[in-house]
């Protein structure tokens, strides 16, 4: 496969998405954040994800302030700026990642202000360098980011928008029209981190999303289990999970893989 | 000169300010910015909230002529708004009891409060036993250890005093924290937000219930002084206390606004919160919702920093301040460690005031000022909050220092 052209930035992501559709199951979209336990380990996570299927790998980038994290997360990440992870790691990760051969699409994931250290001209054009298919920003809502859009749109790369269980339908609409690739749906009001159930809202946020847009919806923040992503991949076109998965890092590289390849097949 | 009003409606001052912030809040926070520029004009809960200023808060607070501080000084006239003599020991009550107010016209029952010096948290504590709603504070464990009676205070107030142990330990990880608080509970709390920071409303809505403080000092000096002040000082944090008593005065040409940032252990060690003195370290960023001078890192990452006074310890400035710096409209300065502690003296044996150590630092601008100007000259101080919480930190300091 390694003389095929590949696809990169959006159209990766919309493969990715069209793929899984014709298999007639939802995307499985792991997140692991580079630099936890230790960089090398970081990748080879990164790695075993590639390997037991996942359609979309959401790569973090550690922040000092991370205010959107729960726990698990937040101590993965400050243990990442420990071992003197920075932005620039991340996106030249993510090319190591592709010199491996790992042809997944990888999206980018961090909060705005090391982005904008980095630059968001620099962010973009080193984006195709290195094999970076999009960005997810978490404290950048879809009216603040004029500036990076612009960019993301002329590159041809991905740009993923949240949608809350509180989002009115003006905000979902807004998500809609600026996102590009696919929408997170933020499974519940909280920070990232499993949850015991899955609440029954969610069923009706999906329907809200549905009557505005054909873009895929990818839920996270909450999903644990298998189970629970079987669940979803029947309701959704994506199924987010970083915390668990972290956890499951901070055992072994095996621990993270088995149940990467448990919640893949669960869908 | 006439300011431009601000911020606009989407909540920027100049370049600065705006909304980052996780979607899930956005909605709070349009319901928030409708509701309170409703009850802005509201004549029942102004009324209200006035009554509740003479009543509760003591409001107005006085100004004092600093008579023997000034003549001590050798040069001009110095006055003090005493925010010291508010209820519950600061300025930080006049936005507490505002926004509290406002959680129960939203139908709110719980309030989430960050605190740094515990000033804010104290507020909070008292407002929401005043008003009846259920109030967490997040503090982080540092600042717990060294204000410790107002950790106290705020558990007899019967809120719960969350510590906080991720980070640095201050207030920007206290932050992060009520923000995760409210994000999980955004239906039914309300943030406290207690400093002109943070996203849109929260710059200009603090400000607004924070001007009390300046509204008042523009009536109070005309009296007293017969003209309005030269120049105005007051400390800067987050910028509360300062943007309170700068913005009614903002149209006045004539008035210099001075803000004093926390200079730590000076500029050069790297060990302060000077976000305006340090263009090495510090920069436009984002914390916290805001577009503002932050002190991070050159990847971005938000720095650590120190001042010997809790409630200025903060790596970012509220966007007005910056706008306002922009803007040539105000000029801001620092002061040490060093030297608020010998202003904190100062003031106690010649004004027999114990100023909160946040304030110092304002009244440690005063005394490089005040000799360089005329007898004419008037300067009038914030003297947001007492000292009384910052015994124990003072006494440690000048015991470590022979003293």
């Amino acid at each position: 496969m390694a003389t095929t052209i590949q696809t990169h930035g959006l159209a990766a992501i919309e493969k990715a998405f069209a793929q899984a559709k014709a298999e007639k199951r939802a995307t499985f979209i792991p997140y692991f954040p580079i630099g936890y336990p230790d960089y090398a380990t970081s990748l080879d996570v990164i790695t075993a994800f590639a390997e037991v299927g996942a359609d979309i790998i959401e790569v973090g980038v550690p922040f000092s302030d991370p205010l959107a994290d729960g726990p698990a997360i937040q101590a993965a990440t400050q243990i990442a700026l420990k071992n003197g992870t920075t932005p620039q790691h991340c996106v030249k990760a993510i090319g190591e990642l592709r010199q491996r051969g790992i042809h997944t699409p990888m999206v980018l994931m961090g909060y705005v202000n090391p982005f904008m250290a980095y630059g968001y001209e620099k962010l973009t054009a080193d984006a195709k360098k290195y094999g970076i298919d999009g960005f997810i920003v978490p404290d950048l809502p879809a009216d603040e980011a004029d500036d990076l859009q612009k960019l993301v749109d002329a590159h041809k790369l991905g740009l993923v928008y949240f949608v809350a269980p509180t989002s009115s339908p003006s905000r979902i609409r807004l998500a809609a029209q600026k996102s590009r690739g696919y929408i997170y749906l933020v499974s519940i009001t909280g920070t990232t981190g499993a949850k015991e159930a899955l609440p029954e809202e969610l069923t009706q946020n999906v329907a809200a999303i549905r009557t505005v847009t054909q873009h895929p919806i990818a839920v996270g923040f909450g999903v644990n289990t298998p189970d629970q992503a079987k669940q979803l991949g029947q309701l959704v076109d994506g199924v987010i999970v970083g915390t668990a998965l972290v956890k499951a890092a901070g055992k072994s590289v095996d621990e993270a893989r088995n149940l990467a390849a448990a919640l893949r097949n669960a869908l | 000169m006439t300011m431009p009003t601000v911020p606009d409606a989407r909540g920027y001052f100049g370049p600065f300010g705006g909304r980052f912030v996780p979607e899930t809040v956005i909605p709070a926070l349009e319901e928030l910015t409708a509701k309170y520029l409703e009850l802005k004009d509201d004549p029942d809960f102004q009324n209200e909230l006035y009554n509740l200023q003479r009543t509760y808060i003591g409001r107005p607070t006085p100004v004092t002529f600093a008579a023997r501080l000034s003549e001590y000084l050798g040069g001009a006239k110095i006055y003090l708004k005493r925010e010291d003599l508010a209820h519950s020991g600061a300025h930080k009550i006049n936005n507490a009891l505002g926004q509290a107010l406002l959680t129960k016209r939203m139908g709110k029952k719980r309030i989430i409060a960050e605190t740094g010096a515990g000033q804010h948290g104290v507020a909070s504590a008292t407002a929401a036993a005043l008003l009846g709603l259920e109030c967490v504070v997040y503090m982080g464990s540092v600042d717990m250890e060294r204000q410790k009676p107002n950790v106290f205070r705020m558990k007899l107030l019967g809120a719960q005093v969350c510590p906080v142990e991720s980070g640095s330990k201050t207030l920007k990880d206290a932050i992060n924290e009520a923000i995760r608080d409210w994000v999980t509970n955004v239906r039914g709390s309300h943030y406290l937000l207690g400093s002109a920071l943070g996203p849109h409303p929260y710059p200009m809505m603090v400000r607004d219930f924070q001007s009390v403080i300046g509204i008042e000092a523009r009536e109070q000096i005309q009296q007293m002084a017969g003209t309005l002040p030269d120049f105005i000082v007051a400390c800067v944090g987050g910028g509360s206390n300062s943007i309170g008593i700068f913005y009614p005065f903002r149209d006045d040409a004539n008035v210099e606004l001075i803000g004093v940032e926390a200079g730590g252990r000076g500029i050069e060690s790297g060990e302060h919160a000077a976000r305006f003195a340090d263009e090495k370290i510090s920069r436009l960023g984002m914390l916290h919702g805001t577009k503002s001078y932050v002190m991070q890192t050159e990847d971005g990452q938000i720095m650590e920093t120190h001042s010997i006074s809790a409630g200025l310890d903060y790596p970012s400035i509220g966007p007005e301040h910056a706008f306002l710096r922009h803007q040539e409209r105000a000029e801001y300065t620092y002061a040490t460690d060093e030297e608020a502690l010998e202003a904190f003296q100062l003031l106690c044996k010649l004004e027999g005031i114990i100023p909160a150590l946040e304030s110092s630092h304002a009244v440690a601008e005063v005394i490089k000022l005040a000799p360089k100007l005329s007898k004419d000259a008037v300067v009038l101080v914030n003297l947001s909050g007492r000292g009384d919480k910052d015994l124990d930190t003072v006494i440690n300091a000048l015991s470590e220092r022979g003293k």
